[in-house]
C-alpha cells in the first residue's frame, strides 16, 4: 500500500506532508480507516481548543457571566437585579447559580462576576461548595483572558465576615485573572454596599463588553498538537497515568465501596472514545507479598529466573503474577507437596464442585497457610498464574473530560479465615492516592459504541458499576448536542447509598440529556426488584422505541444480570411484539446481528 | 392596609396550588429523587411535613457524587397532646416501622416523625390516620395544633377546656380535600382544587398561626407566645369564658431589627359561646390585613404592631359584631411542669414524666420508647404531652400506681429526679435535619447540661430552679426568648447568649452576648451565678435577680397584663 494519494492536500507543508508519509507507511486498509478517524477527531478536538482560546477581538459575542451562591437568596437577588441592569442596558449577560455553572467553561469566560454570601463560620453556600471548591483546588485552570470583580455578602456580626467573597476574590487574582475593580463587602444591610458594587459592575462591564466592529480572523493561539505515535503506549508498555482523583461514590453505610477514579493522559496521546475499557496493571499490596513470603520461609531478595528474566521473588510476586485467583494446576502441584487429603479429595475427577468452592473460597495465601507445603521459589513462581492486567469500562468522554479518563472500581473485600482478603485490581487503585501513578492502556470496544447517527434513541442498562459506560455514553451525546433520546435503566442495593453518580443523572436530565430513567432497587422494599423487572414494567414503550430503531446496550454482571436480561426482551417481544417464543429469540439475535444490542459483561 | 408590594413566592405558590395539591402527586412519583419540586415542599408543609435532609452527611454525600440524605417530619395535629394509649401504641409502630425510631414530643403538644423517606411517607400519613390521628395543618399557614394546658388536677376544668380546643382546632382546619386525596386515596370529586374554603380563601394565611389556651395558675403552654392566646377564667369550678390575647411570636431574624420577638397582649373577654366567633374574626382580620409581600413580616405581631393595637381591637369586634367584654383579673404562678404523681380532683392520679428535649427513644439505660410502650399496654387512662416537651401519664387508677411505677424504674423513666435546671431545660430539635439550624441544640444539650449543673454545683445553686432554652437559630421553636438563660444559634459552636425572662412567661428575654462560644458563655454564667447566690432574696428565681440587681439591661415592657 503506499502513502498518500497523488494529489497531496496544499494546506500541508512539505515538511508535514513527509512526516504524515512516514507515520502511514506500512498501514494496512483498516488501520488507515482508523487512522483517518483518529486523525479527524485529533481535527475536532484542535477546533475546540482553538475555540475554547478565541482572539480578544471575538470576545464580543461571549456575555458576561453572574455567579451567585446563596443560601438565604440576598445573593442571589443581588445577582439578578446586576443581570436586569445589565439587560437593560443591552449587554449580553447570563445569571447561573454556581452549582448549576459548568466549571469547565471557566477558561473561555472574559468577563465574570461573582456574587457570593458567607455562612455561619466562613463557609460557601451549600449551592456554591463545589464552586469553591474547584476554584481553589489544584487543578483550577488559569485564568489570564478572564477579568472579573466580586461582591462578598455576610454579617458583620461574625467573625469570618466575607471570607468566602475574600478567598474567590484573591484566588481569581492568583489563577491570573484580572480585577476589574475593589471587592464589595455587604452587610445584612444588602443594598448599601451592594448598589453602588452594582453600578460599579455595569459601568465596567459597558466598557469590556462594547462590541468591535470588523471581526478579524480569528487565530488559534496554539498551533494543532505535535502528531505523536498513539501507538507507543500499549498493553505491553502500559502509560502510567498520574491518578487525579480518587473518591468513594457510595453513602456512609453502604455494604459496598465505590469509587470513582480520575486518571490524566496528558501528554500521553492515548486516544479513547466511549465503550472502550482500559486496562489497569495493578501490584499486589506489600502487606500479601510478605504474608506470602513468610507463609513460604522464603527470601525476599532471592533471584528467579524465568523465560531469560531475572527478578528478586518479592518483586515477581508482586508485580508479575496473580496471587489472588488460584488455578486447578496450581492446587494440583500444592496437593502435591502438602500432602493433604482434603485438596486432594477436591481434585478428585467427581468433586467439581467442592474444586469450584475452593477456587472461589480461597486466595494463595490461604492455601498456604492452611495447608503449609515447601515449595522452592522457582517453582512456584513457574506455578503461579502470570499478572493480568484488569479491563474497566471508561466511565468518562473525552468531550467533556478532555486529558482525562474515569474509572467506576468496584472495590472487592472479604473476609476468609478471619482475615481480610481483596480483589487485585480494584485494592490497588482504592489505595492509589493523589500523583500515585496508575499504568494502564486503552482496550478498544468496538461492540459497544454509540450509534452513528445521533438522532437514534438508545437504551442503557446496568445494574451496580456496570452503569459506568453510560456515564460516558450521556457526556459524549449531550456535548455533541446529539438529537436522539438516552433512556437508562440503573439497577442496585438501595436508592440513598448505591445510586451511583446520582447529581450526575440528576444534572443530565434536568437539561435535557437524559429523557428517562427507570430504577430498581434490590433491598429497598420487601420484594427484591432488579433492572430485568424495571424492563418489564416498561416492557410496551420499551418494545417501541427498539421498533422505532433505538441502539440497546447492557452493562454488567454477566452471570446473572445480563442473562436475566436478554430473557426479559424475549418476553417482551412475546407480550407486546406479538412474538412466540422462537421468533422472540430470533427478533433479540437480528439486533445485535444489527448491531443494536451491544453488551459489555463480565 | 399592607403596604402594595409584589406578593412574596409562597404567595405565587399557594395561589396556583388548586388548594394546596401543586404538583405532590408528580413529585411523589419522582424515582430519580427522594426530594420534592421546590414548590411542593411549601405546599406539603400544609399536609403536616417538612422536607428535611441529614445536614452531617451533606458535604460528604455531595463529594460522593449523592444527593443530600434527604427524608421527611411528619408532625401530628393532637389538640392539647392527648392521645389513648392505643394511639400511643399505633405512633410508636409507625416510628419503629417508618422513622428512625424515635418519637419527639414537640413543645406545641404535637408528635413528629423524624426520616421518614419519600417513597413511604403515604404508608406513614396512612398508618397515623388509622390511628384516628392526622396531620393536616400541623405545619403551613394556618391555624396550628391548638395547645391545652394539661393541668391534670383540675381534671373537669381541663376536660372542658381540652373540648373546646378541639372544637377550635377542627372550626380553624382548612376545607380542602388535598390531603385525603393525596394520602388516603379519596375520590376526586368534581370541584376538586376548587374547593371552598370559607375562612381562609385561596391563599390561607400570610404565615403561621398559632393558638394556646392556658388554665392558670399554670402558663406551661406559654399562652402569651403565641398568635392568639386563649386564658381560661375559672371560678369555684366553672369556666366562666376566656381571655383573649392577641399578637405572641417569637420567631426573629439575626441581623434584621424589623423582627422581634413579641409577647401576645390581652385585648379582653368572651364567653366560651362566642369562643369560636373571636378565633375567627382575629384569623380573618389577619388574613386580610397580614403582610403577604415579605414573609419576615407577616405574623400577626406585625400586623398589629403596624396598625397599632386598639385598631386591630376593633377590626376584630367588628367582625365579631360585639365589643368585648373588659378582661377578667387572672393570675399566672409559673410556666414549667409539674413532675412526679399528682392526684387529681376525681381521685385519679397523674405522673409527669420527663422526656428530655421530647425525645422518646432507647439509649442505652434509659429506655424510654420501650417503657412507655409497656406503660401504654397497660394504661387505661390517656398520655398528654406538655408543651415543655414533657408527658404526662394521666388518670391512673389507685390501683395500677404500683405497676406503672415499676415500668418507670425498669426503663430508666426517672429523669424527673435530676437536677431542676435539667428537668425543665427546652431544647429544639436543630442538627442534623433541621434546614434552619445555625447551630447543635438537642444533641448538645445534655452536655451544656452537665456543664452548668457542675458550675450551679459550686455555687451551691444546684437545687435553684433556672429556666434553660437552647435553640438552632432565632426562629424560636424552643421558645427561647422566654428562658431565664437562653442560647440561640448563630454558628456552629456560637450562640447569643439572652438572659432575664421570668419564670410564668410574661417576660421576655433580652440579648446579653453576642456570637460567643461555650467557654464565653460558661465564663459569663460562672460569674452571674456567684452573683445570684450571693445577692438572691428568698424565692427570687434568676431571671428576676439578675434584673433587679441590674446585673443586666433593663427590662423591655413586660406584656400579657390585662
Amino acid at each position: 500500500m503506499s502513502a498518500l494519494p497523488a494529489r497531496p492536500a496544499t494546506a500541508l507543508s512539505p515538511d508535514t506532508l513527509a512526516q504524515l508519509t512516514r507515520l502511514t507507511e506500512g498501514l494496512d486498509r483498516d488501520a488507515l480507516q482508523w487512522a483517518s478517524g483518529y486523525l479527524a477527531g485529533l481535527a475536532a478536538h484542535t477546533i475546540r481548543q482553538a475555540a475554547s482560546v478565541p482572539s480578544a477581538a471575538a470576545a464580543a459575542a461571549i456575555p458576561a457571566t453572574i455567579v451567585y451562591g446563596s443560601q438565604t437568596g440576598n445573593a442571589r437577588r443581588q445577582a439578578e437585579a446586576l443581570a436586569r441592569e445589565l439587560e437593560q442596558a443591552g449587554l449580553p449577560r447570563r445569571v447561573l447559580r454556581a452549582d448549576a455553572y459548568p466549571l469547565r467553561e471557566l477558561p473561555a469566560e472574559r468577563l465574570l462576576y461573582v456574587v457570593v454570601s458567607t455562612q455561619g463560620d466562613g463557609d460557601p453556600p451549600d449551592d456554591a461548595r463545589a464552586f469553591v471548591e474547584h476554584l481553589t483546588g489544584r487543578r483550577a485552570p488559569r485564568l489570564p483572558q478572564l477579568r472579573y470583580a466580586v461582591l462578598g455578602l455576610g454579617d458583620s456580626s461574625y467573625p469570618k465576615f466575607c471570607a468566602v467573597g475574600t478567598l474567590i476574590d484573591e484566588r481569581l487574582a492568583a489563577l491570573g485573572a484580572e480585577r476589574l475593580f475593589a471587592r464589595g463587602e455587604a452587610d445584612v444591610d444588602v443594598d448599601t454596599a451592594a448598589a453602588s458594587w452594582r453600578r460599579t459592575a455595569l459601568t465596567q462591564a459597558q466598557a469590556v463588553l462594547e462590541p468591535t466592529p470588523a471581526l478579524a480572523t480569528v487565530t488559534p493561539l496554539r498551533g494543532p498538537a505535535a502528531p505523536a505515535d498513539a501507538t507507543a503506549w500499549s498493553r505491553k508498555r502500559p502509560f502510567r497515568a498520574p491518578l487525579l482523583s480518587n473518591r468513594r461514590i457510595v453513602g456512609r453505610d453502604s455494604a459496598g465501596d465505590v469509587r470513582h477514579v480520575e486518571l490524566s493522559l496528558q501528554g500521553s496521546n492515548l486516544d479513547y472514545r466511549p465503550g472502550d475499557a482500559l486496562g489497569v496493571w495493578p501490584t499486589q499490596p506489600p502487606g500479601l507479598v510478605e504474608a506470602v513470603l513468610a507463609a513460604l520461609g522464603a527470601d525476599r531478595e532471592q533471584t528467579v529466573t524465568i523465560a531469560g528474566e531475572t527478578l528478586p521473588l518479592a518483586q515477581w510476586l508482586a508485580a508479575r503474577r496473580e496471587l489472588t485467583r488460584l488455578t486447578r494446576p496450581f492446587v494440583a502441584a500444592h496437593a502435591q507437596r502438602a500432602r493433604s487429603a482434603v485438596l486432594d479429595a477436591a481434585l478428585a475427577a467427581d468433586a467439581a464442585d467442592a474444586l469450584r468452592a475452593l477456587l472461589d473460597g480461597h486466595q494463595l495465601i490461604d492455601l498456604l497457610q492452611r495447608y503449609p507445603a515447601a515449595w522452592d521459589a522457582a517453582d512456584l513462581v513457574a506455578a503461579l498464574r502470570p499478572l493480568a492486567p484488569r479491563l474497566y469500562s471508561i466511565a468518562s468522554s473525552r468531550a467533556v473530560v478532555g486529558d482525562e479518563v474515569h474509572l467506576t472500581v468496584a472495590v472487592v473485600g472479604y473476609e476468609a479465615f478471619g482475615q481480610a482478603r481483596a480483589g487485585t485490581a480494584s485494592r490497588f487503585l482504592a489505595d492509589r492516592g493523589e500523583d500515585d501513578a496508575v499504568p494502564v492502556f486503552v482496550e478498544p470496544n468496538e461492540r459497544f459504541r454509540l450509534p452513528e447517527d445521533p438522532a437514534r434513541d438508545i437504551v442503557m442498562i446496568g445494574a451496580g458499576t456496570g452503569v459506568a459506560p453510560f456515564r460516558a455514553f450521556v457526556q459524549e451525546r449531550s456535548e455533541s448536542g446529539a438529537a436522539g433520546r438516552n433512556w437508562l435503566f440503573f439497577g442496585h442495593r438501595h436508592f440513598r447509598l448505591d445510586f451511583l453518580y446520582q447529581t450526575e443523572w440528576q444534572q443530565a436530565h434536568r437539561e435535557g440529556h437524559l429523557h428517562r430513567v427507570d430504577l430498581a432497587f434490590s433491598r429497598d422494599r420487601p420484594e427484591k426488584v432488579y433492572v430485568q423487572h424495571a424492563l418489564r414494567r416498561r416492557g410496551r414503550e420499551l418494545y417501541d422505541w427498539i421498533e422505532n430503531g433505538a441502539h440497546l446496550y447492557v452493562c454488567g454482571d454477566a452471570s446473572r444480570m445480563a442473562r436475566d436480561v436478554d430473557a426479559a426482551l424475549r418476553e417482551i417481544a412475546v407480550a407486546h411484539g406479538g412474538h412466540d417464543a422462537e421468533s422472540a429469540a430470533e427478533w433479540v439475535a437480528a439486533l445485535a446481528a444489527d448491531r443494536r444490542y451491544g453488551r459489555d459483561v463480565y | 392596609m399592607p403596604p402594595a408590594a409584589p406578593p412574596s413566592p409562597v404567595e405565587t405558590i399557594k395561589a396556583a396550588s388548586r388548594r394546596l395539591r401543586g404538583t405532590l402527586a408528580e413529585s411523589l412519583a419522582d424515582e430519580l429523587t427522594g426530594a420534592l419540586r421546590a414548590d411542593d415542599t411549601q405546599l406539603i408543609k400544609f399536609h403536616g411535613s417538612y422536607q428535611q435532609d441529614d445536614r452531617d452527611l451533606r458535604e460528604e454525600r455531595r463529594a460522593q457524587k449523592l444527593e443530600p440524605a434527604y427524608s421527611f417530619m411528619i408532625r401530628t395535629r393532637t389538640p392539647g397532646g392527648v392521645v389513648t394509649p392505643a394511639q400511643w401504641l399505633a405512633l410508636d409502630a409507625i416510628a419503629t416501622r417508618y422513622a428512625n425510631h424515635t418519637l419527639r414530643l414537640t413543645t406545641r403538644q404535637a408528635f413528629q416523625f423524624h426520616g421518614v423517606i419519600k417513597h413511604q411517607l403515604k404508608a406513614t400519613i396512612q398508618a397515623i390516620n388509622q390511628s384516628l390521628i392526622d396531620s393536616i395543618a400541623a405545619c403551613g399557614d394556618v391555624n396550628r395544633n391548638v395547645m391545652v394546658s394539661p393541668n391534670p388536677v383540675e381534671s373537669r376544668a381541663h376536660a372542658e377546656v381540652y373540648a373546646w380546643a378541639c372544637r377550635l382546632s377542627e372550626h380553624l382546619k382548612p376545607q380542602t380535600r388535598a390531603y385525603y386525596e393525596l394520602w388516603l386515596d379519596e375520590r376526586k370529586v368534581a370541584g376538586s382544587g376548587e374547593e371552598d374554603e370559607p375562612l381562609y380563601g385561596p391563599v390561607y394565611l400570610p404565615r403561621k398561626f398559632k393558638t394556646a389556651l392556658a388554665i392558670p395558675p399554670y402558663n406551661d403552654v406559654d399562652v402569651f407566645a403565641n398568635d392568639l392566646g386563649l386564658i381560661a377564667i375559672i371560678e369555684e369550678g366553672v369556666l366562666h369564658g376566656f381571655n383573649v390575647a392577641v399578637g405572641g411570636g417569637l420567631g426573629a431574624t439575626h441581623g434584621d431589627a424589623r423582627t422581634y420577638p413579641r409577647l401576645a397582649e390581652v385585648i379582653g373577654f368572651v364567653t366560651p359561646d362566642r369562643l369560636l366567633a373571636v378565633a375567627e374574626a382575629v384569623v380573618t382580620a389577619q388574613r386580610d390585613l397580614g403582610d403577604r409581600s415579605d414573609r419576615k413580616l407577616s405574623r400577626l405581631k406585625y400586623t398589629i404592631d403596624r396598625i397599632g393595637l386598639a385598631a386591630f381591637k376593633a377590626e376584630v369586634e367588628r367582625r365579631l359584631g360585639e365589643p368585648l367584654q373588659p378582661a377578667r383579673a387572672c393570675a399566672f404562678e409559673h410556666a414549667g411542669d409539674r413532675f412526679g404523681w399528682v392526684e387529681g380532683h376525681d381521685g385519679r392520679w397523674h405522673l409527669g414524666l420527663r422526656i428530655e428535649s421530647g425525645r422518646v427513644a432507647d439509649r442505652g439505660a434509659r429506655r424510654h420508647l420501650s417503657g412507655l410502650r409497656a406503660i401504654a399496654r397497660i394504661h387505661d387512662g390517656d398520655f398528654r404531652l406538655t408543651g415543655n416537651q414533657n408527658l404526662i401519664v394521666a388518670n391512673v387508677s389507685a390501683a395500677a400506681r404500683d405497676a406503672i411505677e415499676r415500668l418507670v424504674a425498669e426503663h430508666g423513666l426517672d429523669d424527673h429526679r435530676r437536677a431542676p435546671v435539667r428537668r425543665d431545660a427546652l431544647a429544639c430539635v436543630a442538627l442534623p435535619t433541621c434546614s434552619l439550624a445555625m447551630a447543635e441544640a438537642e444533641r448538645y444539650l445534655p452536655e451544656l447540661l452537665d456543664r452548668i449543673e457542675a458550675l450551679l454545683a459550686v455555687h451551691g445553686l444546684s437545687d435553684a430552679p433556672i429556666g434553660l432554652r437552647i435553640s438552632g437559630c432565632p426562629n424560636g421553636c424552643s421558645r427561647p426568648y422566654l428562658g431565664e438563660i437562653a442560647l440561640i444559634g448563630k454558628a456552629p459552636g456560637r450562640y447569643n447568649l439572652m438572659l432575664g425572662a421570668d419564670a410564668c412567661g410574661r417576660r421576655l428575654n433580652r440579648l446579653h452576648q453576642e456570637n460567643v462560644t461555650e467557654a464565653q458563655i460558661l465564663a459569663e454564667l460562672d460569674r452571674l451565678f456567684a452573683r445570684y447566690a450571693a445577692e438572691r432574696r428568698p424565692g427570687e428565681r434568676f431571671g428576676d435577680c439578675l434584673l433587679r440587681s441590674g446585673l443586666i439591661a433593663a427590662a423591655v415592657p413586660s406584656a400579657g397584663a390585662p
